[in-house]
């Protein structure tokens, strides 16, 4: 790391509000009023490049000169920051000899993939008049009932959405039923005319989640952006998103809901921290879910910087199946050779539920692949069924396999860490294979063994971790279990 | 250093080889350089392909067949076979225009243009145009992007105009479209077109016809990928 670095970190990110500015009141302008309120709803709140902006050149000068839109520029220099994807690490630029502007100036490579910010080009922002959202008298058709605990943690959230700027961490083990909790205080954000917005680090998630809101709010205007959604343009009052999708915005949403906030991408990446903290407005109720909080979260928890409220047992009030640790000492060697350890052969073949279906958690790709003919002859032992599947991110067809297991078509699925959250199946075991290496942290670890028991018809499953020697993050991940029970059992 | 496509450290080992003249450093890391597959083995005398039969690939003998394009293009070598990887650069490169990407092209397309086109001893690179839409679009030619890495002197004798992505097309349509290309400077002396991949060879041919027809003996291309 060099000095520059340094540097950059003591001194902090520049902050938005230091840049973004603030909605004029506009001159006249000659065009109908309709005509200004659709530009409003697709504009107001997002940071946009030309392209971007449906409008021809000559309107967009005329917008631009009455200050309806705002021109900032979209990369600074020394050292550079792209005010888009706030990214400040110099490698991540670079130069190209620009035909547009006939000059050789730097782009931003890491925000690439949404379409490329160039030096040349400014960043439009709406400054012209705000949106008023539609008022809803009674949004939401849900028809369920929350649980005792869910119900705490629904009045907390509905409390800081009616209050307005504020943070609230909702901690509920997985499977608590986190979507129907923020029911009753998202119909409170719509009563009051609120714009919201629900981010999620994953695609899978915005796309199961869209049918849900969808039934649950019918007569609200509801969008889900991902990579690759049908639409794009997130003018609607009510938002589903990836983290990623949200570079586009600025000051935009009055509720934002991150849900798993501790995921991989979000933890990893700093981009997607800075580009939800910049869709929110500054009066914004933040509202984050978790079922593993990282480290950072906790002590911010623990010194009561961070309101939070627990959801200590799930939808159905069964606890949280506690996993069990195997050990082998022919793991690794039998894994490199493509075999099962004997550890889980033994274990496999004296199943208390042996019709369950069975996901089994690797942690690289290639093993996932690789022990697909070892557990199709294991099943062919133990079993009467024996269609076996592997999946990972890269896979073209995760969609289909997914699906395909979830229908039961499906015995066994072996996965990388990719399944490891947002998804639920019914009625399953779970055996990770190498629960010691690096990948499976505690969140992780925790995460993969709230995939067991997640109906209230099965709602116990086996979870073993299968291991040549315990990691701190498996024994973490245990207590973490075992203590979220306590806590739950406390409360009955 | 880190590896301009998959952003991992590059760790250098130190012998003596290059404890006092340091390499010159590389784009890619050795992970990601090995997914590059160089066209070696047996190829198309014509088009530059692999090809186990013969002389010449059955695209190119139905090409020499017709008088049309007979001898338009004296011939075409490529760098690199098609590949999934290399089909996701170019993409990144071109499309979503990460300009910086074409380093790590630089030293393969530096070495196999000296040993392909080192015999001609008087030849001016032509790079294959864009239309100016297509250009306001990119920002970037990636032709010119790629000509520039040779040392040779390169003239922008055509222009193009602008019609629908030939990526779009299909091989039939690609065939019978008409002839985008306009020579704006007449050249004498043997000519290397440069392009980022040939395909069916149309976009080729279409810019050699030209140029054979404002009086260029030879014609030759050299293009990133055969694909």
């Amino acid at each position: 790391m060099n000095r520059n670095h340094w540097k950059m970190k003591l001194r902090g990110r520049s902050h938005v509000e230091e840049w973004l500015p603030a909605p004029t009141d506009p001159q006249q302008l000659d065009s109908p009023l309709e005509e200004i309120k659709a530009f409003a709803t697709n504009f107001s709140g997002k940071l946009l490049v030309r392209h971007e902006i449906p409008i021809d050149d000559k309107m967009l000068a005329n917008l631009v000169s009455t200050q309806f839109f705002t021109c900032i520029p979209s990369i600074t220099q020394n050292p550079h920051q792209c005010r888009r994807c706030g990214n400040q690490l110099q490698r991540l630029f670079a130069n190209i000899p620009c035909s547009k502007c006939g000059r050789t100036h730097v782009y931003c490579r890491k925000c690439i993939e949404m379409g490329r910010i160039m030096h040349c080009e400014p960043l439009y922002v709406w400054t012209g008049p705000t949106v008023n959202w539609k008022k809803y008298d009674q949004p939401c058709k849900w028809s369920g009932e929350l649980t005792a605990h869910q119900q705490q943690a629904a009045d907390q959230i509905s409390q800081l959405i009616e209050k307005g700027s504020g943070e609230l961490l909702v901690w509920a083990v997985c499977g608590a039923g986190k979507t129907e909790m923020l029911f009753p205080g998202l119909t409170r954000a719509l009563q009051q005319g609120k714009r919201i917005c629900i981010a999620t680090p994953r695609s899978d998630v915005v796309r199961e989640l869209l049918p849900r809101f969808q039934r649950a709010f019918p007569t609200v205007s509801i969008e889900a952006l991902y990579g690759g959604s049908e639409h794009k343009e997130g003018k609607s009052q009510l938002i589903l998103s990836t983290t990623h999708q949200l570079l586009r915005f600025a000051r935009a949403f009055d509720v934002m809901v991150i849900d798993e906030i501790d995921a991989f991408p979000f933890h990893h990446d700093p981009s997607l921290a800075y580009a939800t903290s910049r869709a929110a407005r500054t009066d914004a109720s933040n509202i984050y879910l978790t079922a593993t909080p990282r480290s950072n979260q906790k002590r911010r928890i623990s010194s009561q910087k961070l309101p939070t409220v627990f959801v200590p047992v799930r939808f159905h009030g069964e606890p949280l199946p506690e996993p069990t640790m195997k050990q082998s000492w022919d793991l690794r060697s039998s894994l490199k050779r493509h075999l099962l350890p004997s550890a889980f052969i033994q274990w496999f073949s004296k199943r208390s539920r042996p019709d369950r279906q069975l996901l089994i958690f690797v942690p690289t790709i290639e093993l996932a692949s690789q022990l697909v003919p070892s557990i199709q002859e294991l099943c062919s032992q133990y079993s009467t069924k024996k269609m076996v599947d592997f999946v990972h991110a890269g896979d073209t067809n995760r969609k289909k396999k997914v699906d395909a297991f979830r229908a039961k078509k499906v015995f066994v699925l072996i996965t990388t860490t990719i399944l490891e959250r947002g998804v639920t199946f019914p009625s399953v075991d779970v055996a990770i294979l190498d629960a010691g290496h690096h990948v499976f942290d505690e969140a992780a670890l925790v995460q993969i063994a709230g995939r067991a028991g997640r109906s209230p018809d099965d709602p116990t499953g086996e979870v073993v971790f299968f291991h040549n020697g315990k990691t701190d993050a498996m024994v973490h991940a245990i207590q973490s279990i075992k203590k979220m029970n306590k806590r739950g059992k406390e409360f009955n | 250093m880190f590896c301009i496509w998959c952003d991992t450290e590059i760790m250098i080992e130190v012998n003596w080889n290059n404890l006092f003249y340091p390499d010159h450093p590389k784009p890619l890391c050795d992970q990601c350089e090995t997914k590059l597959d160089f066209l070696s083995g047996n190829q198309c005398t014509l088009c530059g392909r692999n090809w186990d039969f013969g002389n010449r690939c059955r695209d190119c003998a139905r090409w020499e067949k017709d008088p049309e394009w007979q001898g338009v293009l004296t011939f075409n070598r490529s760098v690199f076979s098609y590949s999934k990887a290399i089909q996701e650069m170019v993409a990144k490169w071109k499309y979503r225009g990460d300009y910086v990407l074409v380093e790590s092209f630089r030293q393969g397309f530096q070495a196999a243009f000296t040993k392909q086109f080192s015999f001609l001893e008087v030849a001016v690179i032509v790079p294959i145009p864009l239309s100016l839409e297509r250009l306001s679009e990119r920002g970037f030619n990636q032709a010119e992007a790629l000509a520039d890495f040779l040392n040779a002197t390169t003239i922008q004798a055509l222009t193009r105009i602008h019609g629908e992505k030939q990526s779009k097309k299909t091989r039939r349509e690609r065939l019978v479209s008409t002839n985008p290309f306009e020579v704006v400077t007449h050249i004498k002396t043997p000519v290397i077109l440069i392009d980022d991949i040939y395909t069916t060879g149309i976009t080729i041919r279409h810019a050699a016809k030209k140029l054979r027809d404002a009086g260029c003996p030879e014609v030759y291309s050299f293009t990133l990928i055969r694909g």
